[in-house]
């Protein structure tokens, strides 16, 4: 049985890669999802603004308070230097490369031009396979237009891929006005792979405190709907690899990401609810499912659901209530 | 030999060479010497090495005695060992001192001279420590400037090897100690040829050693103890020949030639100055003045060998022609026929007189003097008048200078004009505030210039006596030729006032020149600045014809991220308009001077400064001065009309700086100073201050409670009373059965708010329409600082809520309570005073403390004002300060106290009954006094009392009168930080607690030093990075609370308000009403832990919630009902530990130092919170059923 893919290049052993998530925090962790059948593994974000952030908070607090008094002209011992920056995940990158035999795919969120480039370049040095570009980005700026936000997108993937060497992915928002262009300019624009999508936290109220709390709800197969339908619709219309990530739970939602035409399925939730151990049951599943339906490979089925290929390519087109009201008339006929 | 010239402090100077001669350095924290103890702890954590190639081992004792008696040790057992010290940490080691001497143990101590506290502390400079410490047996070197401090310290290590002596090696504090100037720097290799090997070895061959014993430290009898101590005179006999000898050797290595007494001055002189430290420098340059341009037959004579004093040698050095000498002392001893070296000058010529060769054919005539006590300004002119005092016939013997003595008439008076600083001398003055970091740019600037150019540095830094919005001025100095001017700068070239605000309280252009440049950041457009600046400023600039530069700083550091921080921006106009360097060269090295000091945290720090310094110069302005004066602005007065007379007259002196010409006459006779007078010093220093909305507040009273400085006020009143009310005044129903139909209302004391916002972030009430908004919320001080103003005085006249009637047990009962410890000039955001102003509502009016040094003790009692208060019966905390370590003792003597004399007025009042009546005394001598009720009838009764034995005239009648107020129950606290309660002050604390008194012990627990700048303590947590502990603490927090559970029978609280307030309250109450030893430990968050101290009550829950800081009671009453004695008032850790730590800078900086230990530490320290929980929990769920019976 064949699960092998091919993913922005890199041959994998099976579609199943552990999207950025905290699992990836240890080194032993990495290896356990490796040890459960793990394909390659992105690993959680770089993100600038929290590099930034942390410097300037440690420069703060470090001098907060000093040169005020004469007793305490300072409050912490000189030191020569602190390990800031991006030093610490970029030698995790390296140990997971030493400790691993899959690609390890670094993530990065960036906030400014040349820091998106310059982190890309760290994390290319450090080892890592394969880079995924995790652009996070809430623009709530009223004067900030689709198209703008559409260019950041695109120059900021230029800016990279002229810079580094390894594939590089970018991780999609769901909310573009176009999607399908969207997918054709970042393609254009040399993308690797798009992964789709991010899933963004929304956050929630407190009404006993009456304070808006972040809530982290873990996604269920439901949600792989979204990816499923743009990874079907895109499918054969751009050259680069396609990611599906946010609620995949189980092999089917495997299966069906392979049908509409992705090459990889990515997990977390799952992972985190019912631990790593569940990509070998995905792939233990995936593969008595194939046997018994009767598929080589994944390759075989890859895109046979896609919109070109299906019976009927306008189901991925229709709005729900469209596709409802034809239900109707079908009954009525 | 190409030697590197740097720019450093005197303290550094001196820790170089310790460092490189030493392998055990013992150290402990005390001002001004904790820096050379700080320098240690790091060079060693990076593992910087000595001149033998290997790190020094360097560890924090509990107290100076403690560090000297490790030093001793460490000694005895033959490793080269050194340690750091000043002031009371001297006198501390004395003990050991003579052990050391006594045994001819080769050492030396590095000591920032320091004065003594007498009737008050000071932490600055003079000579009364090492004075203290001269009859120790102890060799006593003194430099006088940075360069040598660094040379003598070599110097000593190699004497104290070769003599055998010890040595005390010492230079003035903060004046040298602090003082940053550029010297040549030792290499390691002069070092190493300063050491001979084998009198190291020799110093191992005599240390204790099993494998050769022997023994020492016996103790002696009348038959040879007195020979044993004449046994050591040859040692003593050949010391200055042999510290001459290393003089000698060092000049041969360095070029600079010292001599025990160097003369310095006209061959031909017959006057003489003798003089040692620091203030032998302004003499030398005083001098040669006076010798160069007025021709003066004058000298100088520094005397660096203090003890064993070279007699021959010191002959020598003076000129044939001297025929009068004034001796300067920099200490003084109360009684004495004169000051010691004064006493030591004239048993030298004595003796050399009576001798068969006398230098003199008459004996010169000698007059000794006090000068700089406590960093008092010794300025040219004050050596100046000291000359002309000896033209004198008759010169004052026994003077002081530099003071007005009006009292006893011993000051010698001087010419402030008379001023020696010369044109080769880039002279700049900067105001700024501590936040802004103006004293870390200069120190910056000095670095480049001294470093990066050919020129001399010197930097001298001013600070204030509070610990929030205090304020400094830098006195910075450049030239070609080494500045040797140890006084403030007296004119300047340059001025630059780095907050507009200050202009409201100092005559900043006071020094300046004409012709000079004067930088001003304003928040103001350039067009508009000069009408807004003070009249007698605009006429100071016009007349002095200055240069006027104006940036507005803050909008440029806003606009490069830059947050309050001026530094960078003000540096870059420093450079760009004095032209101490080439502008574009200045910004090269201002932008070098960043990279060193911002790259180790990170670029994006560095980025930013780049930007400021970028963006500065498109932002400064040269402001086209009119020629006529436009401004009718005045400066504000000081303190208001309504202060009393010592506050205006005095008190006000010190708060505009003027406090050098208070006079003697002004000052008490003995510390004692009046209470709450820290009301009159308005100092309107929070941008932003709480605002109260009354239709919002649910009247909960935590704002009041967590207000640091007792700005957030509240009172329940008679509604009538605000008919008479200003317009702006607020009000409201005030809620709750117990305040029914009365008015409520929050009044914000907006000029004495410090803009800490602790209060928004504790209230709970929201606003239903913007729940961005609470009860309280912060607004802009200046467009309410009038209004508020009114309404604050009004509300002040509103009468107190009856204490009788409240419910003090509720938060809101006790926040109707008036706090007696107000407007302290704590840190904004302080975690220590909410504590401590809860107790003073409480119990204020019949309390007495005792305050450890720290702190407490600063924003509790440096002057200029203090914040102790008192009620309008007159009634308050009484207050005093006796030391650091003995603060439970302290207490202890006043439990004592009160306890006899309340005794003995008890045994008076029956002696009396007769006279004054008996139903009185019986019920006086029955009263219970447990609440505010009883207390209130006590009061009365007491009253009937003293106004009966008014009318008696029997002695014992009148001893009654004089001590009837102990017959009203008295509360002892006894308070402090953890650097006492868990170190220093440990054992008598602990002996205290053991003896069964009702003394209330309160522990404002911040886990470090935080006076002294930061250091480690015993309760400071496992895996903290603090000064003395710059690799992380590997070692758990000492349990304080569980030691002191163990004796059974002291109430032990440990609490934390911003976890739990109401169960902070009931352990204070509690604590107070246990009839015997008490002890709280109060959790202070503090700016030593990093982190906005607006969310410092938050990190107490953290604190709390990880289980670092358990909350619990345990009280020995509950035993005699059978009852457990401990009680958990916190439920088991809910988060780990790692969620509360790494929120605070202290923690986290050591992940970004040494993730690995860091993991490693966070192990040990959850372990260590869940091995305590456990205990505890253990501890709480035992049954005490069977303990019933036995009481």
């Amino acid at each position: 049985m064949d699960l092998s893919t091919k993913y922005m290049g890199l041959k994998l052993k099976n579609p199943i890669v552990p999207s950025a998530s905290p699992l990836s925090q240890t080194v032993d962790s990495v290896k356990a999802m490796e040890d459960a059948g793990a394909s390659a593994v992105v690993v959680y974000s770089l993100f600038e603004e929290q590099i930034t952030h942390e410097s300037g908070e440690l420069d703060h607090y470090l001098s907060y308070g000093a040169e005020s008094y004469a007793e305490a002209t300072s409050y912490y011992p000189e030191q020569e230097a602190y390990n800031m920056g991006p030093y610490e995940y970029l030698d995790h990158i390296a140990n997971l490369k030493k400790a691993t035999d899959i690609p390890i795919i670094g993530s990065l969120n960036g906030v400014s031009s040349g820091g998106w480039v310059k982190y890309a370049k760290n994390i290319e040095q450090a080892g890592a396979d394969a880079l995924e570009l995790n652009v996070y980005y809430i623009p709530t700026n009223v004067n900030l237009t689709g198209s703008e936000i559409e260019n950041m997108y695109v120059d900021t993937l230029k800016a990279v891929k002229e810079q580094i060497k390894i594939p590089v992915a970018i991780k999609l928002s769901p909310f573009f006005t176009s999607m399908s262009n969207m997918a054709r300019r970042l393609d254009n624009a040399g993308a690797d792979a798009l992964v789709m999508f991010n899933r963004f936290y929304q956050p929630d109220f407190d009404l006993e405190k009456l304070e808006v709390v972040p809530n982290l709800v873990l996604s269920t197969n439901w949600e792989m709907r979204l990816p499923l339908r743009w990874i079907a619709i895109l499918y054969g219309q751009i050259k680069a690899s396609m990611a599906a990530t946010s609620g995949v739970h189980g092999c089917s939602d495997v299966l069906k990401v392979m049908m509409a035409g992705g090459d990889v399925a990515m997990v977390c939730s799952e992972l985190l609810m019912n631990g790593v151990g569940r990509i070998s049951t995905m792939l233990k599943e995936l593969e008595n499912w194939m046997i018994e339906n009767e598929y080589d490979s994944i390759e075989m089925m890859q895109g046979s659901m896609s919109q070109k290929a299906v019976q009927e390519p306008a189901a991925f087109e229709r709005a729900n209530y469209m596709k409802a009201l034809q239900s109707y008339k079908t009954t009525l006929i | 030999m190409d030697r590197k010239k740097i720019t450093i402090d005197g303290n550094e100077a001196a820790a170089y060479v310790a460092y490189h001669n030493s392998e055990v350095i013992a150290i402990y924290p005390i001002t001004p010497s904790s820096g050379m103890g700080e320098m240690s702890d790091e060079w060693a954590a990076r593992g910087k090495k000595n001149i033998w190639g290997t790190i020094p081992l360097v560890s924090e004792l509990q107290s100076e005695g403690g560090a000297s008696g490790a030093v001793h040790g460490a000694l005895q057992s033959g490793a080269l060992t050194t340690t750091f010290t000043a002031s009371q940490g001297l006198l501390l080691m004395i003990p050991n001192m003579y052990k050391i001497a006594g045994e001819l143990t080769p050492t030396v101590f590095h000591v920032s001279a320091r004065s003594i506290a007498a009737s008050a502390l000071s932490i600055f400079g003079d000579h009364s420590d090492v004075m203290a410490a001269r009859q120790t047996g102890w060799a006593m070197l003194a430099s006088s400037s940075n360069q040598e401090v660094m040379d003598m310290a070599a110097i000593a290590h190699r004497a104290t090897l070769a003599s055998r002596i010890p040595f005390v090696h010492f230079f003035d504090g903060f004046r040298t100690s602090h003082e940053v100037n550029k010297i040549e720097q030792l290499t390691v290799a002069d070092l190493r040829a300063m050491i001979d090997d084998k009198l190291v070895r020799d110093h191992r061959e005599r240390a204790l050693k099993p494998d050769n014993p022997f023994i020492r430290g016996t103790a002696q009898n009348p038959d040879v103890y007195f020979q044993g101590r004449e046994a050591v005179n040859k040692f003593y006999n050949a010391c200055p020949d042999v510290v001459q000898n290393a003089m000698d050797k060092f000049a041969e290595l360095t070029g600079r030639q010292y001599h025990l007494f160097d003369y310095f001055g006209a061959p031909d002189a017959k006057r003489v100055m003798v003089i040692m430290g620091s203030g032998g420098e302004s003499a030398l340059e005083a001098m040669e003045y006076m010798t160069t341009r007025m021709e003066e037959k004058i000298g100088i004579l520094k005397v660096r060998l203090f003890r064993p004093f070279g007699v021959e040698q010191f002959m020598h050095a003076l000129p044939d022609t001297v025929e009068k000498i004034a001796v300067l002392d920099r200490t003084k001893e109360p009684g004495s026929i004169g000051e010691p070296l004064y006493q030591d000058i004239i048993t030298a010529l004595n003796e050399n007189m009576d001798s068969d060769k006398p230098k003199f054919s008459k004996m010169p005539k000698v007059i000794g003097g006090r000068y700089g006590l406590s960093s008092k300004e010794f300025t040219p002119a004050m050596v100046k008048a000291v000359f002309d005092e000896m033209k004198k016939d008759k010169p004052k013997n026994h003077f002081t200078i530099g003071i007005n003595d009006d009292v006893t008439h011993t000051s010698l008076e001087f010419d402030p004009s008379f001023v020696t600083e010369g044109d080769d001398v880039v002279r700049a003055m900067f105001y700024g505030l501590g936040a802004d970091g103006t004293v870390g740019a200069n120190k910056n600037s000095i670095k480049i210039i001294g470093e990066e150019t050919e020129n001399y540095a010197q930097g001298y830094f001013v600070y204030d006596s509070k610990k929030s919005g205090s304020t400094t001025v830098s006195h910075l100095r450049f030239g070609k030729n080494e500045i040797h001017s140890t006084y403030l700068i007296q004119t300047a070239n340059f001025i630059g006032c780095h907050q507009f605000n200050l202009l409201e309280n100092f005559d900043v252009l006071e020094n300046i020149v004409d012709g000079g440049t004067f930088l001003l950041n304003s928040p103001y457009p350039k067009e508009e600045v000069w009408d807004i600046l003070p009249k007698k400023m605009q006429a100071q600039i016009i007349e002095k014809n200055l240069n006027f530069y104006v940036i507005d700083a803050y909008t440029v550091a806003k606009n490069t991220g830059m947050g309050a921080r001026i530094n960078t921006i003000m540096q870059t106009c420093f450079f760009a308009i004095s032209g101490v360097l080439p502008k574009d060269e200045a910004i090269t090295q201002i932008k070098n001077a960043i990279k060193k000091t911002y790259g180790g945290k990170g670029e994006i720090v560095v980025k930013k400064n780049f930007e400021a310094v970028d963006g500065t110069l498109a932002n400064l302005y040269k402001i086209d001065v009119p020629d006529h004066v436009t401004s009718q602005i005045a400066r504000p007065p000081v303190v208001s009309d309504k202060a009393p007379d010592y506050v205006k007259n005095t008190l006000a002196m010190m708060m505009k700086g003027k406090g050098d010409l208070v006079p003697v006459s002004e000052m008490p006779l003995d510390g004692t100073f009046p209470s709450a007078t820290t009301q009159w010093e308005k100092r309107n220093i929070a941008l932003e201050v709480p605002e109260w909305d009354s239709d919002v507040c649910i009247q909960c009273g935590k704002c009041a409670m967590v207000c640091p400085h007792a700005t957030i006020r509240i009172k329940a009143y008679d509604k009538n009373l605000t008919e008479s009310a200003p317009e702006t005044f607020k009000w409201t129903e005030a809620r709750g059965k117990e305040y029914d139909g009365l008015a409520y209302t929050i009044q914000v004391a907006v000029e004495d708010c410090t803009g800490c916002s602790l209060c928004v972030e504790v209230c709970p009430a929201k606003n239903k329409r913007e729940t961005g908004k609470k009860a309280i919320n912060m607004v802009p001080q200046i467009p309410l600082r009038e209004q508020e103003r009114v309404n604050y005085d009004y509300f002040l006249e509103l009468p107190e809520f009856d204490r009788t009637k409240l419910n003090v047990g509720s938060i809101k009962g006790s926040q109707l309570l008036q706090p007696l410890f107000e407007y302290s000039g704590a840190c904004s955001g302080c975690g220590e005073t909410p504590y401590v102003k809860l107790v003073s509502q409480l119990f204020g009016d019949r309390a007495i403390i005792a305050n450890a040094t720290g702190c407490s003790s600063i924003y509790g009692g440096n002057l200029p004002t203090t914040p102790w208060a008192k009620n309008k019966e007159g009634r308050g905390p009484a207050w005093s300060n006796s030391l650091f370590e003995d603060n439970a003792e302290f207490g202890f003597g006043m439990r004592l106290s009160i306890d006899k004399q309340t005794e003995y007025a008890a045994e008076l009042l029956k002696g009396l009954e007769n006279e004054v009546g008996s139903e009185l005394v019986n019920s006086i001598l029955t009263a219970e006094q447990k609440d505010e009720s009883d207390i209130y009838d006590q009061r009365q009764r007491v009253a009937q009392l003293k106004e009966k034995l008014s009318k008696l005239t029997s002695d014992e009648a009148q001893n009654l009168l004089m001590i009837a107020d102990y017959l009203v129950k008295k509360s002892v606290w006894i308070m402090g930080g953890d650097g006492w309660a868990y170190d220093i002050g440990y054992g008598g604390l602990d002996h205290v607690i053991a003896q069964g008194k009702n003394v209330n012990i309160l522990v404002l627990d911040t886990e470090v030093y935080s006076n002294t700048g930061g250091q480690m303590s015993k309760a400071t947590g496992l895996g903290a990075v603090a000064k003395f502990a710059a690799a992380g603490r590997p070692n758990p927090k000492k349990d304080l609370g569980m030691m002191a559970m163990g004796y059974g029978n002291v109430y032990v609280a440990q609490i934390a308000m911003g976890a739990n307030d109401t169960q902070t309250l009931k352990a204070i109450l509690e604590a107070e009403a246990y009839d015997g030893p008490s002890i709280i430990i109060a959790y202070s968050h503090c700016i030593a832990h990093g982190y906005d101290l607006a969310k410092g009550m938050e990190h107490q829950q953290l604190a709390v919630d990880s289980g670092h800081w358990p909350l619990y009671r345990f009280n020995p009453e509950n035993v005699k009902e059978g009852k457990n004695p401990l009680r958990l008032d916190s439920k088991a850790p809910k988060i780990k530990l790692q969620d509360y730590i790494y929120t605070e800078t202290r923690y986290k900086m050591l992940q970004k130092i040494d993730p690995e230990r860091t993991k490693y530490l966070l192990g040990l320290a959850q372990a260590e919170v869940n091995k305590k929980w456990s205990h505890y929990s253990q501890l709480a769920a035992m049954d005490y059923s069977g303990a019933k019976e036995q009481v």
